[in-house]
């Protein structure tokens, strides 16, 4: 029977977008079904004599790492046929009908062996209908590296099974008053290691990160009235755009060191397009009114940004080179924080309706908008991951806002981390593949 | 009768799951209360900007003098108030404004900062233009009133700076505001 329908899921994917012989991971919703898998604790590698807490927590790692993608469904080690620790390394030693029998799709083993500073850790993913191996890979290095040669073990797992790397280089900037002022913060993906990026006692608002991860651009009131800052992350080079009035919410050109915001020194707000280092390049809209939040589509062509024009905010398209602008939301009176998915074909944004803030989805074709959050107070800011599977935005629904993280489809709505004051304005960066 | 019994004996294994979830919930929200009435310090920097702003009369001020700095502390107390998303003025603003202008007019020497400011309601980046706006729309009712525009600067807060942060209507009513100040 699950052969079967293992088989029947095959066939209905298109073959052309596969990296492996079939897709595993339906793209078009990989959160309908989520694929059981199966990570029995890590064995110590044969030469060594590593303690049970530390296999312990290297396959909680792995598990914790994969299960934040939404792709899987985390099997219970207590069901397990074997006794932990003992999960075989090599094909011929598996037996596959433990797994199949449990329900397991997917099965990864694990081997570690941690001398002084030193780890060596051999992690396998399975096929258990196949009995096939399908991911092999061995890491070496310092005992700090251990989450990183996870992360990257987990970057070949999503890798084989989707045809992108996922997010696992990725980090998200946000807003936090937990020192009494609206600071950026960076973490990882997954909320780790959260760290003070600005610390000028002002407000800074709406980070936005470069393509290539070197500059985040932020709205600080450092000056006293809300200006742009363009700052590097490692090294001292920054950028200001303090024209007369609001200088807000700048959005990179993707691949390009040049960004677009809303100025006002005009004395009519309008998005601008302008290089890396603050020069305006030109003016991107012109109609009366405000003309705010540009969002780039992935190709550069086109922004998505918030008007005011027809007397409420709504969310507008614009082609640059032929400079037709179309409106994208009909319903509601006040639609904004347009974002626009790395895969291109939806833009996420924030609907206020009947007093409360929900995320929505729309499809750029169809344009049938789609409700993600609901009845949990104010959902807003959302921010997709680079690889289009997840939404990053900010929530009251535990009282003080926090950040939180759901798949493109609205399900698995979890905490992204806890942290003292409030956190809003998240934005997930671009991944990098060279770290 | 098989069927009643079997569910009796699911109730019985309900029921403490629901109590047990009811005193969870509860739980919860104390929790949230706790950590909500901690933290934000932003509100406490505001009221002690705001009562910086105003002086109190000392006791060898003549009445003259006193009557100039209640004047001068009545044009920087009395706030312009908005409706949601808008930034036209009302009959009362323009009445409060015009008063302004005239006290403007008397001290041709003070430049005054406006700030627009925005409820919690909406989001931020939409409110800081917005905030924009209201301050814009007051500075030009001013200007119309013959006072010199280089006397009279804008600044948006949009809704990063409430007055008040309770999540009601009398709350926000006072958070969408002009706020005339002499720096």
């Amino acid at each position: 029977m699950k052969i079967i329908s293992l088989v029947a899921f095959a066939l209905f994917i298109t073959p052309g977008l596969c990296h492996a012989d079939y897709d595993y991971i339906d793209i078009n919703n990989p959160f309908l079904r989520k694929i059981p898998i199966a990570i029995p604790v890590f064995s110590s590698l044969p030469d060594s004599k590593t303690k049970k807490p530390v296999l312990q927590k290297a396959s909680d790692l792995l598990s914790e790492t994969l299960e934040f993608t939404g792709y899987f469904k985390m099997l219970d080690r207590g069901a397990f046929l074997i006794d932990p620790g003992t999960a075989p390394l090599i094909t011929p030693k598996i037996n596959f009908n433990n797994w199949v029998s449990i329900g397991a799709e997917l099965l990864i083993t694990g081997g570690l062996s941690a001398k002084e500073n030193t780890i060596v850790m051999e992690l396998r993913l399975f096929d258990t209908f196949k009995g096939k191996r399908l991911v092999g890979k061995k890491y070496e290095g310092p005992a700090g590296d251990l989450r990183q040669m996870i992360r990257r073990f987990c970057s070949e797992v999503i890798y084989h099974l989707t045809g992108n790397r996922g997010i696992f280089n990725s980090k998200i900037a946000f807003i936090s008053t937990g020192s009494g002022n609206k600071e950026i913060y960076i973490c990882d993906f997954d909320g780790y290691s959260p760290k003070r990026f600005t610390n000028n006692k002002s407000i800074n608002l709406f980070p936005a990160w470069s393509s290539d991860l070197k500059y985040i651009a932020y709205t600080s009131y450092l000056k006293g009235k809300p200006d742009i800052y363009i700052k590097q992350l490692k090294g001292k080079h920054s950028s200001v755009i303090a024209q007369k009035g609001i200088n807000l919410a700048p959005a990179w050109v993707p691949g390009r060191f040049e960004l677009a915001a809303t100025l006002s020194f005009s004395g009519d707000q309008d998005i601008y397009l302008l290089t890396g280092t603050g020069k305006i390049i030109k003016r991107l809209t012109r109609k009366w009114g405000s003309d705010i939040s540009p969002t780039w589509s992935p190709d550069g062509k086109k922004i998505a940004f918030v008007s005011n024009r027809a007397g409420s905010p709504q969310i507008y398209i614009k082609n640059i080179s032929s400079g037709l602008v179309e409106r994208l939301t009909f319903n509601g009176q006040y639609n904004t924080q347009p974002d626009w998915s790395p895969r291109g074909d939806k833009i996420t944004y924030t609907s206020l309706q009947e007093g409360i803030n929900n995320i929505f989805v729309v499809d750029i074709k169809s344009r049938q908008p789609v409700q993600l959050t609901f009845d949990s107070r104010n959902n807003e800011s959302p921010s997709w991951s680079p690889d289009g599977s997840l939404i990053a935005f900010s929530s009251t629904r535990e009282g003080p806002s926090r950040i939180y993280i759901m798949t493109a489809f609205g399900t698995d709505q979890r905490r992204l981390l806890f942290l003292h004051g409030e956190q809003f304005n998240p934005k997930w960066s671009p991944n990098v593949n060279n770290e | 009768m098989r069927k009643k019994l079997w569910i009796g004996l699911v109730m019985l294994f309900l029921i403490p799951v629901f109590l047990f979830t009811v005193s969870c919930a509860q739980q919860e929200v104390k929790d949230t209360e706790e950590t909500a009435t901690e933290p934000e310090k932003a509100p406490e920097e505001t009221a002690t900007e705001a009562s910086k702003e105003v002086e109190q009369p000392t006791e060898d001020m003549s009445a003259e003098e006193r009557a100039a700095l209640a004047a001068r502390n009545m044009f920087m107390s009395e706030d312009i108030y908005f409706e949601f998303d808008k930034s036209t003025l009302d009959s009362m603003s323009q009445d409060i404004l015009s008063r302004k202008a005239d006290w403007m007019r008397d001290n041709t020497a003070v430049v005054v900062s406006i700030e627009g400011h925005c409820d919690e309601r909406g989001t931020n980046e939409y409110n800081l233009a917005l905030g924009e706006k209201r301050a814009e729309s007051t500075k030009s009712f001013l200007v119309d009133l013959g006072i010199e525009a280089y006397r009279i600067s804008t600044v948006s807060y949009g809704e990063e700076r409430p007055v008040d942060t309770g999540q009601n209507e009398e709350a926000w009513a006072k958070n969408r505001r002009a706020h005339c100040l002499i720096p």
